[in-house]
């Protein structure tokens, strides 16, 4: 199932930054011009010190292609879409921004590479090295709950509370997103 | 600002406006002071504020609206907890539970501008007429000094000021003379299976009135389906009192958030002279009112009264009867649900569409009024459930499939008789962030509303059984929980001794002073109160207003 821009817009919807949904339009299309392969790294960032906003964007993708089931396609345009909106200087896009840092250093000395480019089962088992997946998500944690709650579970969230994400599951209204008052009196399709 | 902790800093933040810190000092020569910015107090200000010098002190901060989705994704997110999502708890909402059961405060409120209707389901019945006879009629309780009729009028008025979508097709609602402003919902597509099961059982259904717009409504947007209704909605389609605290505003009014009231004062001549609140910047203050309106909640205005105790008023400001803090009732929840081996459309959106008020009347000494609800948000929200788990990819996906799709539930209110050892006091020796005692909750339930939780459940699971679901759980007598609704301890009688207003919900004991509260409930019925709250609301706007007038 592919995703949408409109999957990323009410994503963004959902979870409170509708601003970035405007800017994220202009974005994909400077993307497409530069075609798909030019977010594979960000040469401007070298693993130290915190990552700018492109980094953040090639590593939250590739986490995404871990945590996103095999059935959706369109992971990329969603995903920078998405972070368009959520980064956004807020003390929320500060803590994505020092989560993805952890991950990416954690990938760096464990697996000698970037996440972007892991081989997806060494994706996967690097979140579970860090304890991701048994952590429960807080933003005040550890870095196995706050690698849950800014990365892991920030794409999760912004996956199921779109409309595409939702009709994996069978709700294609799903809580969070504005899918109108209709959809709830509908019969199953 | 994005993100569901983004909203921390919203408490120190709000002091501070593009032109400086936020003015709260009392304002001079005001007619009237209203104590607590929710739907009570907000009705009441917004009542008097063209004509009159109106002041609204409310202990919560005033929030601002664009954090509304931040907190729809702390709705969302496994790390915050409900009272989370609107700042409730820490030491400002400190309380002590000492009852038979336990009550959970903090679920059941919200503090700041709006008051509880924030975080609300916005479900608005009528209470029926005999609701108001309860010892006449069913030999349990008591009567209230006000009937339907006297309250009619102000139902109506209280529907087009909170904004009800709702229809005339239910038989056992009490008599209306008009219809609702608003069109109702339509019905799920869940109650056109539970449609079916309680046709063959004989059991109607019908609309349900709903606070929450199906069109859009004076400058309101329609509902948009956001679905987390409870315990917010970013879309302003659900009532909550915001919208008159606005209203009172733009006439005039001045409304001082995060300006908790301490105590009351009074003369020698039972007369309300002042209400001290305290601000952030530690200081304290009095305002001064020809009127006062206490509309604080049904925990936090018996606990003010305590609070304000005298030498004249030992045992609390307006208690010449005894009576504050007495009689705590809430709703008592009964459910049943399980699962169907069909889809059934759940969590779309988060409010219910049909019902059952076909057994409520049946009500007497041995059963208690009850009503039945046909939920459309029965089952996990998928999103919630992605976000707790140890899983991702394909295998969360098939985890998700697997736990959302087919659940059906049913709940319902049962009334809990009034009793005076069921209470709201001061605890001996615990304190809020500002040194006053916390409340202290008390809180029992009778055996005749346990049977009815019984009764409650027995059709439920026969209406269930009937759509051949699979009973996967019971809220019965030992499940059950309070529905959130604080009502009957400021109650309301003709006589000084036997309540603490009259039937214009006046203090017996001050000539100056009204409650406007589900607090003045002699008896509680089984309707969701806020409605009530809201037509007793504008009647004391109007008794004050003729007082006043008198007055000058
Ligand atoms: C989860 C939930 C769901 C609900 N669903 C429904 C429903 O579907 N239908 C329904 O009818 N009702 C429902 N209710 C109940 C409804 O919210 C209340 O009945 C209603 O808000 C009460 O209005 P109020 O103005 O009396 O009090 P509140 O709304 O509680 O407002 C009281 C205000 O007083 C302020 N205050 C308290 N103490 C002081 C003080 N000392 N000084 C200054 N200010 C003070 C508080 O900060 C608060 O803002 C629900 C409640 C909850 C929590
Ligand atoms: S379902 Fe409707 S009322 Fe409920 S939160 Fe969404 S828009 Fe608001």
């Amino acid at each position: 199932m592919e995703l949408t821009r409109r999957d990323a817009a009410a994503a963004l919807a959902a979870i409170g930054a509708t601003g970035g949904v405007a800017l994220g339009v202009r974005r994909t299309a400077d993307r497409r011009g530069g075609g798909p392969g030019g977010e594979q790294a960000d040469p401007a960032w070298d693993g130290e010190g915190l990552p700018g906003d492109e980094a953040v964007r090639t590593a939250m993708t590739a986490v995404a292609e871990a945590v996103y089931p095999g059935a959706v396609s369109g992971v990329d345009a969603f995903v920078g879409a998405f972070l368009d909106g959520r980064l956004d200087g807020s003390p929320h896009c500060e803590g994505i921004r020092a989560a993805v840092a952890e991950v990416e250093s954690a990938a760096r000395s464990w697996y000698d590479a970037p996440v972007a480019d892991l081989p997806p089962a060494d994706r996967d088992e690097l979140l579970r090295e860090l304890g991701a997946d048994t952590a429960e998500e807080d933003p005040d944690g550890t870095t196995a709950e706050r690698v849950r709650y800014y990365v892991v579970n920030e794409l999760l969230l912004a996956l199921y509370s779109s409309p595409t994400g939702g009709e994996l599951v069978g709700i294609e209204n799903p809580q969070g997103h504005a899918g109108g008052a209709e959809s709830y009196q509908r019969g199953p399709r | 600002m994005s993100g569901a902790e983004s909203v921390d800093g919203e408490r120190s933040a709000a002091d501070v406006d593009a032109g400086g810190a936020v003015d709260r000092s009392p304002v001079p020569d005001a007619d009237v002071c209203v104590v607590g910015a929710g739907p009570a107090g907000a009705l009441v200000a917004d009542r008097l504020a063209s004509d009159r010098d109106v002041v609204v002190l409310d202990a919560g901060p005033r929030f601002d609206p664009n954090n509304r989705l931040a907190r729809q994704e702390r709705a969302i997110r496994p790390s915050y907890d409900r009272p989370d999502v609107w700042g409730v708890g820490g030491a400002r909402d400190a309380h002590e539970n000492a009852g038979d059961r336990s009550y959970p405060l903090n679920h059941a409120r919200v503090k700041g501008v709006g008051g509880s209707t924030l975080h609300w389901q916005g479900m608005v019945m009528r209470l029926h007429e005999d609701d108001f006879d309860s010892a006449s009629e069913r030999g349990v309780g008591a009567d209230w000094p006000v009937d339907y009729a006297d309250l009619r009028p102000y139902y109506a008025e209280a529907e087009r000021e909170l904004g009800v979508a709702g229809a005339s097709d239910n038989p056992y609602a009490p008599p209306r003379e008009e219809p609702h402003p608003m069109p109702p919902f339509e019905p799920s597509y869940s109650d056109s299976l539970f449609a079916e099961a309680c046709e063959s059982l004989g059991i109607d259904m019908h609309s349900v009135p709903n606070a929450r717009n199906s069109e859009p409504y004076e400058g309101r947007s329609p509902c948009v389906g956001y679905g987390t209704c409870q315990p917010v909605c970013p879309s302003g389609a659900k009532y909550d009192a915001t919208v008159h605290v606005e209203r009172a505003e733009e006439k005039g009014a001045t409304v001082i958030d995060r300006a908790p009231v301490e105590r009351l004062e009074h003369d020698g001549d039972d007369r309300m002279t002042a209400a001290v609140y305290a601000t952030p910047d530690g200081e304290r203050h009095r305002q001064e009112a020809e009127a006062f309106v206490v509309a604080a909640g049904g925990v936090e205005t018996p606990r003010l009264l305590l609070l304000s105790a005298s030498d004249r008023y030992p045992d609390g400001l307006a208690n010449g009867s005894g009576h504050v803090g007495e009689f705590f009732m809430d709703h008592l929840f009964a459910g049943a649900g399980g699962t169907l081996d069909e889809e059934t459309r759940q969590n779309h959106v988060g409010f219910y569409t049909s019902a059952c008020d076909q057994f409520y009347d049946e009500a007497d000494e041995e059963q208690a009024p009850f009503k039945l609800e046909f939920f459309n948000y029965a089952g996990p929200s998928p999103v919630e459930m992605a976000l707790a788990g140890d899983d991702w990819g394909d295998a969360l996906v098939d985890r998700l499939r697997d736990g959302y799709g087919n659940h059906v539930a049913m709940g319902g209110l049962v009334e809990q008789l009034p009793d005076a050892d069921s209470r709201v006091t001061l605890a001996d020796d615990r304190t809020d962030d500002r040194g006053n005692p916390v409340p202290r909750i008390e809180w029992s339930v009778d055996d005749r509303a346990l049977d009815t939780i019984e009764r409650a459940n027995e059709i439920q699971v026969a209406i269930l059984e009937e759509l051949g679901a699979d009973v996967e759980w019971i809220a019965g007598p030992d499940a059950t929980g309070p529905a959130y609704h604080h009502m009957g301890t400021t109650r309301m009688s003709d006589d000084p001794g036997a309540g603490v207003v009259d039937a214009d919900c006046r203090t017996h004991d001050l000539t100056n002073c009204w409650i406007a509260s589900s607090s003045v409930f002699p008896t509680s019925g089984a309707m969701n109160p806020t409605l009530t709250i809201a037509a007793l609301a504008l009647r004391v706007g109007d008794d004050v207003a003729d007082w006043l007038g008198d007055d000058s």
